[in-house]
């Protein structure tokens, strides 16, 4: 039997974070070695318009959550008017349940990050570039800051960038363990010092977004893929994925497998594949699946059917009424108590609202107490269907994307597990009927 | 050279079938307004900044994949929205019921009851029944006060109130903490705000979280009559409804006027109504030995005119008090000088060293509503803050919304925005004349500028007439007095005195002024006084005359040191003209009666002067009015309310003044007036106001 490659199995030389495993050293000079800082000149020398160009090719598309294209995102931006200046702002809030991607990037590869955001200062014509680092990421805010200071020492920030002329300086900003702040705007307002709570878009940051002035905010895989994609060309990015899916991605794979941790592997690979030959396979045998939550915790359940065939990707998922999210892959196997999970993570939403809008503070919590109560059989069945309809008034009426987060869990649960929930509730009434005879 | 602002494009907004032009960066709501289509909110207000979270007022938009906020999308030509759709229904149900499921059903103990603006849209969209079955949420009520009462179990969480502090009053103190449903509003700390405009938080409250603790439980909005009428507890003359019920005055709110007041009202002018009814006097009365007896109007006429007999003209002396209105204060000015034939008359009671002769030299000549279109500022001896603390608020607006820049002459003082001490001393006004001074520059590039005299630090001094003739030349210099602007304004913190010197209750010949008065009074060269309301003087100042008549509100030692008491109408219980800041002249109503056998004053003096055979020429208040109106064309049937532009003349005498620095301190704020002074809730704020200002000095030694 001849051996065949497996062609989702990423080769190292493939990979935009070699060094995400933490096996080899994270410092400035082993990531030279790895090709790292390497022609970073010349693009610092390239027409921003040009790299623009190249990454709308590439399709290249955030990796927050959110997938919107790269090169559209960062063509929104206006040159700088030289009144006001423009903003780059890395998204490193990562606090959604199950995502843990950026952690290992700013722990063993930061200089992938410093590279990027070097190189999207550039392009935005941003001077400044802001790193806000959840604040329970104290080793890693760390991490990143002696990344910066080495890059400092070796002349790739400061002033004057490898003698291009241009000024390029990173700051940390730690935040106070909100999640929230990952919202982009409520991100800004963190930064400025004021509560963390979602602005009213129209106007969007690109036009008035950090203290005002044009902002663009990345979440930091989508800042550490640039410079992989400029050096290595769009066709070897394309190479992986489907069209409009391309590249590489982390996958964060937690919950009920062997070998649980963060795998860079090329878009669209199957979820079977990927739990199998990356995460050593579901406790119990893949038969044993009993759902998985594909892209974080805010993103719909799968079934256990859905799962057989499902490739990671945005389109993919979205067309199974999901989404890739930030590619967290919670799996659940038939030891779990999905509904009990669920609720959990209702619950986490319901600490997590900003509680600015009316249908996000009062009606998230109302989810949660109606999730507690069923998911333990207490209630009626009718009440499942006011579950359902609640949250679909709060869905899509609040001024962020936080309360729609807050529902789509709640909401695929029902949609799978409705008839775990009428069997509790039937099993406790019953009980209820003896003990009052 | 600044040219003129350009009006925004126009764009054509369709709204559930009708079209109309709003100019660019309007929002749907206010198209709404302007088609008349009524969309339900609570969080948006148009003096506050927009929230956009209370999502009631989520409205289909064209071409949107969810609903959108309708306070704060931007129109956009050919947008078509739609309020009826059933996306919009939904979507307002479903905040309804949101809002609804942790708000308590205590509408029947709830002073907000009856105007309150989440019963009335639940009327529309509420449900009949419930399907929260989970615990309500209960919120500790907070201490914000001895005006607002809070039940912040009904907070809807608008955040009206915390932009209402932040951004109109400049007390940052108020704000959110926590998060989600725990969100709480309150102070961070748990105290009173430490502002002259926290009464609005009241009528800016949806809801009955916020209420009036000294209205709380007094009345049932239906239960009241409205009467529109005046405020006279500052010279704003702001624009109030007095709600009285059975010849009582239950609570004093603020009206819209754009022009003087925006919406706002001072807590002094919402608050003070207690003091209406508190210690007033009720009877005439006439010392009987030491004691003032109570008597009939008609023994105690007879009283004063036995005394009156025979006097000598220039031996008798009459002051009137600060709330006095035009008919008051002429019936009282031609009662001393016509009936009584002395010269010795004055309603400046503060000291005030300007006459009557040129309005321009004592009003604001910038009409308020002008303010909003100044780029710099420069007080003299003034806080508006204390002296006129709605007005201060549109300064702050202007601080913040154009960066106007504002300087002050005068001891350093907190106007909840920021103003550039310059100095204390007068002698400044003499650099920034000869343009030495870095602020001339300033004022130099002003497009429209204005200078702020204080009347009550500046206009009581000796050397007034040079300070104000250094005004009057700073303002001609740097081009503040143009056909199409006049920035030179005198700010007064009492209506009475600017409508008694537009009456010319001062000395027109040789007469002694208020000062002249107490000293004559002091040396026993008085034998008829008459005090017409109370005094900036101390009481103490005028003891000494052979006889006193004193007539007013309320009982106080100035009262007491009369031999004969006549009982007068307070602001509410009269029918009168006031001129306010801007020497605008406007009229206030009657809402309730006097109190028992009391008169409005201008009767008084009609009455008194016939008794002592020299009759009033008037029989009524029409008469009088004409009267009044031949006086002072301002005061014109044709003039009231509106503001009529001063002749700009000479004022002021030239010479140079003096080192001593500028005051701007108000002391006993709360305690201004006889109404104030008798209202428990204004004792109450000054209480705190001490306490904060002990504070303060304590944290600073």
């Amino acid at each position: 039997m001849s051996k065949k490659k497996n062609p989702y199995i990423l080769a190292d030389a493939d990979k935009c974070f070699p060094n995400l495993d933490g096996k080899g050293d994270w410092r400035l000079e082993a990531y030279r070695k790895r090709g790292g800082y390497e022609g970073l000149k010349e693009i610092l020398q390239t027409e921003p318009a040009a790299i623009i160009d190249k990454l709308k090719a590439s399709s290249h598309r955030g990796r927050g959550g959110a997938g919107f294209p790269t090169g559209l995102k960062w063509s929104f931006m206006p040159k700088p008017d030289g009144i006001k200046p423009n903003y780059l702002v890395v998204n490193s809030d990562e606090s959604e349940p199950g995502t843990c991607k950026d952690r290992d990037i700013l722990l063993n590869d930061p200089h992938t990050l410093v590279e990027g955001i070097i190189i999207g200062c550039h392009t935005l014509g941003a001077k400044a570039s802001y790193v806000y680092v959840r604040g329970e990421y104290v080793d890693e805010a760390d991490q990143l800051e002696r990344a910066i200071e080495e890059a400092h020492n070796f002349g790739y920030l400061g002033e004057d960038v490898l003698g291009t002329g241009k000024t390029f300086n990173i700051y940390v900003h730690r935040g106070a363990g909100a999640y929230i702040c990952g919202e982009e705007t409520a991100l800004l307002e963190s930064l400025e010092g004021k509560k963390g709570q979602p602005r009213l878009k129209p106007p969007f940051p690109a036009g008035y977004g950090l203290y005002g002035c044009p902002t663009t905010i990345n979440n930091v895989e989508t800042v550490a893929q640039v410079p992989p994609i400029l050096k290595k060309g769009v066709e070897w990015w394309t190479q992986f994925g489907r069209p409009n899916n391309h590249g590489t991605k982390i996958f964060s794979v937690s919950g009920m497998v062997n070998k649980p941790g963060n795998y860079e592997a090329p878009m669209s690979i199957p979820l079977k594949v990927l739990i199998d030959e990356y995460a050593g396979g579901v406790v119990g045998g893949w038969d044993n699946l009993l759902a998985v939550i594909p892209g974080g915790s805010s993103t719909p359940i799968l079934s256990a059917e859905q799962c057989q065939d499902m490739l990671m990707d945005f389109d993919a998922l979205r067309g199974a009424g999901t989404g890739l999210g930030t590619a967290a892959v919670i799996v659940m196997n038939k030891d779990t108590d999905v509904l009990k999970v669920m609720t959990r993570i209702s619950k986490f939403y319901k600490h997590e609202s900003c509680g600015q809008c009316t249908p996000c503070r009062e009606g998230v919590g109302w989810v949660w107490r109606m999730m507690e109560r069923l998911s333990n059989g207490e209630g009626t069945i009718d009440e499942l269907d006011q579950l359902e309809n609640v949250t679909r008034r709060i869905e899509g009426h609040t001024i962020c994307a936080f309360a729609d987060g807050a529902m789509w869990p709640v909401q695929g649960t029902l949609k799978h597990f409705r008839p775990l929930f009428e069997q509790r509730i039937k099993a406790r009434n019953k009980t209820k009927v003896r003990k009052g005879a | 050279m600044t040219t003129a602002p350009q009006p925004a494009p126009m764009v054509k907004v369709t709204i559930d079938g009708q079209t109309t032009e709003m100019p660019k960066g309007s929002t749907i709501i206010q198209a709404a307004k302007k088609l008349g289509i009524e969309i339900p909110h609570f969080c948006y207000h148009e003096r506050l900044s927009v929230a956009g979270n209370c999502r009631m007022c989520l409205v289909d938009l064209e071409g949107a994949p969810k609903p959108v906020a309708s306070c704060a999308w931007p129109v956009a030509d050919n947008m078509v929205v739609n309020t009826q759709s059933e996306r919009t229904q939904n979507a307002r149900k479903g905040v309804m019921e949101f809002l609804l499921i942790n708000h308590p059903l205590d509408c029947p103990i709830c002073d907000q009851g009856g105007e309150c603006d989440l019963q009335d849209i639940a009327v529309s969209y509420g449900s009949d029944r419930t399907r929260f079955h989970e615990a309500k949420r209960a919120v500790a009520d907070k201490d914000l006060g001895p005006l607002v009462e809070t039940v912040m179990t009904r907070c809807i969480h608008c955040t009206r109130c915390i932009r209402f502090a932040t951004e109109i009053a400049g007390v940052p103190e108020m704000g959110a903490t926590g998060r989600g449903e725990n969100m709480q509003v309150g102070t961070y700390v748990e105290q009173a705000l430490a502002s002259e405009l926290s009464g609005n938080m009241i009528d800016l409250c949806p809801v009955g979280a916020l209420t009036s603790k000294p209205y709380e439980f007094t009345a049932r909005p239906w239960e009241l009559k409205h009467t529109d009428s005046i405020d006279v507890m500052d010279a704003l003359g702001s624009h109030i409804r007095i709600d009285h019920r059975d010849g009582k005055v239950m609570r004093v709110v603020p009206r819209e006027c754009n022009e003087i007041n925006e919406e706002w009202l001072s807590d002094a002018g919402r608050f003070s109504y207690d003091g209406l009814a508190n210690n007033r006097l009720t009877h005439p009365m006439v010392r009987k030995g030491k004691k003032l007896t109570a008597t009939t109007w008609q023994e105690a006429f007879a009283v004063i005119a036995e005394a009156a007999k025979g006097m000598r003209k220039n031996r008798i002396a009459g002051v009137a008090g600060n709330l006095l209105c035009a008919e008051d204060l002429y019936a009282f000015d031609h009662f001393m000088k016509d009936t009584l034939g002395t010269d010795n008359v004055d309603c400046r009671t503060n000291g005030l060293t300007i006459d009557g002769k040129v309005r321009a030299a004592y009003i604001m000549n910038t009409p308020i509503a002008e303010l909003d279109k100044v780029d710099a500022v420069l007080l003299v001896g003034c806080n508006p803050r204390l002296e006129v603390p709605v007005l201060n608020a549109r300064l702050r607006k202007g601080v913040l919304k154009r960066g106007m820049k504002v300087a002050s002459i005068g001891a350093p003082v907190d106007l909840t925005y920021p103003v550039q001490t310059l100095g204390e001393s007068p002698k400044l006004l003499d650099d920034i004349l000869e343009g030495k001074h870095p602020f001339a520059d300033v004022l130099r590039e002003a497009t429209n500028g204005v200078i702020l005299v204080g009347a009550r630090a500046v206009l009581t001094r000796p050397d007034s007439q040079q300070i104000l003739d250094k005004a009057r030349e700073v303002a001609e210099m740097y081009g503040f007095v143009r056909p199409d602007w006049n920035g030179f304004n005198v700010l007064h913190q009492a209506t009475g005195r600017i409508t008694g010197l537009d009456m010319g209750v001062y000395p027109q010949k040789d007469g002694y002024h208020s000062g002249g008065i107490a000293e004559a009074v002091k040396a026993g060269k008085i034998d008829l006084l008459v005090l017409h309301g109370e005094s900036q003087r101390p009481a103490s100042d005028f003891e000494g005359a052979k006889f006193t008549v004193f007539i007013g509100t309320h009982d106080s030692p100035y009262a007491q040191l009369a031999d004969v008491v006549l009982p007068a109408a307070a602001y509410t219980e009269k029918a009168g003209l006031w001129a306010n800041v801007e020497g605008r002249v406007q009229e206030g109503h009657m809402a309730v009666r006097p109190p028992m056998e009391a008169k409005e004053d201008w009767k008084i003096y009609r009455a008194l002067s016939e008794v002592l055979g020299s009759k009033l020429p008037f029989d009524n208040q029409t008469q009088l009015r004409a009267l009044i109106a031949k006086l002072n064309k301002a005061y014109a049937p044709e003039n009231i309310g509106k503001v009529t532009r001063a002749d700009w003349k000479h004022f002021g005498m030239s010479g140079s003044v003096r080192e001593e620095g500028l005051s701007t301190s108000v002391p006993a704020y709360y305690l201004s007036n006889e109404i104030m002074r008798a209202s428990k809730v204004m004792r109450d704020c000054q209480d705190l106001a001490d306490a904060r200002a002990a504070q303060t000095m304590k944290k600073a030694s």
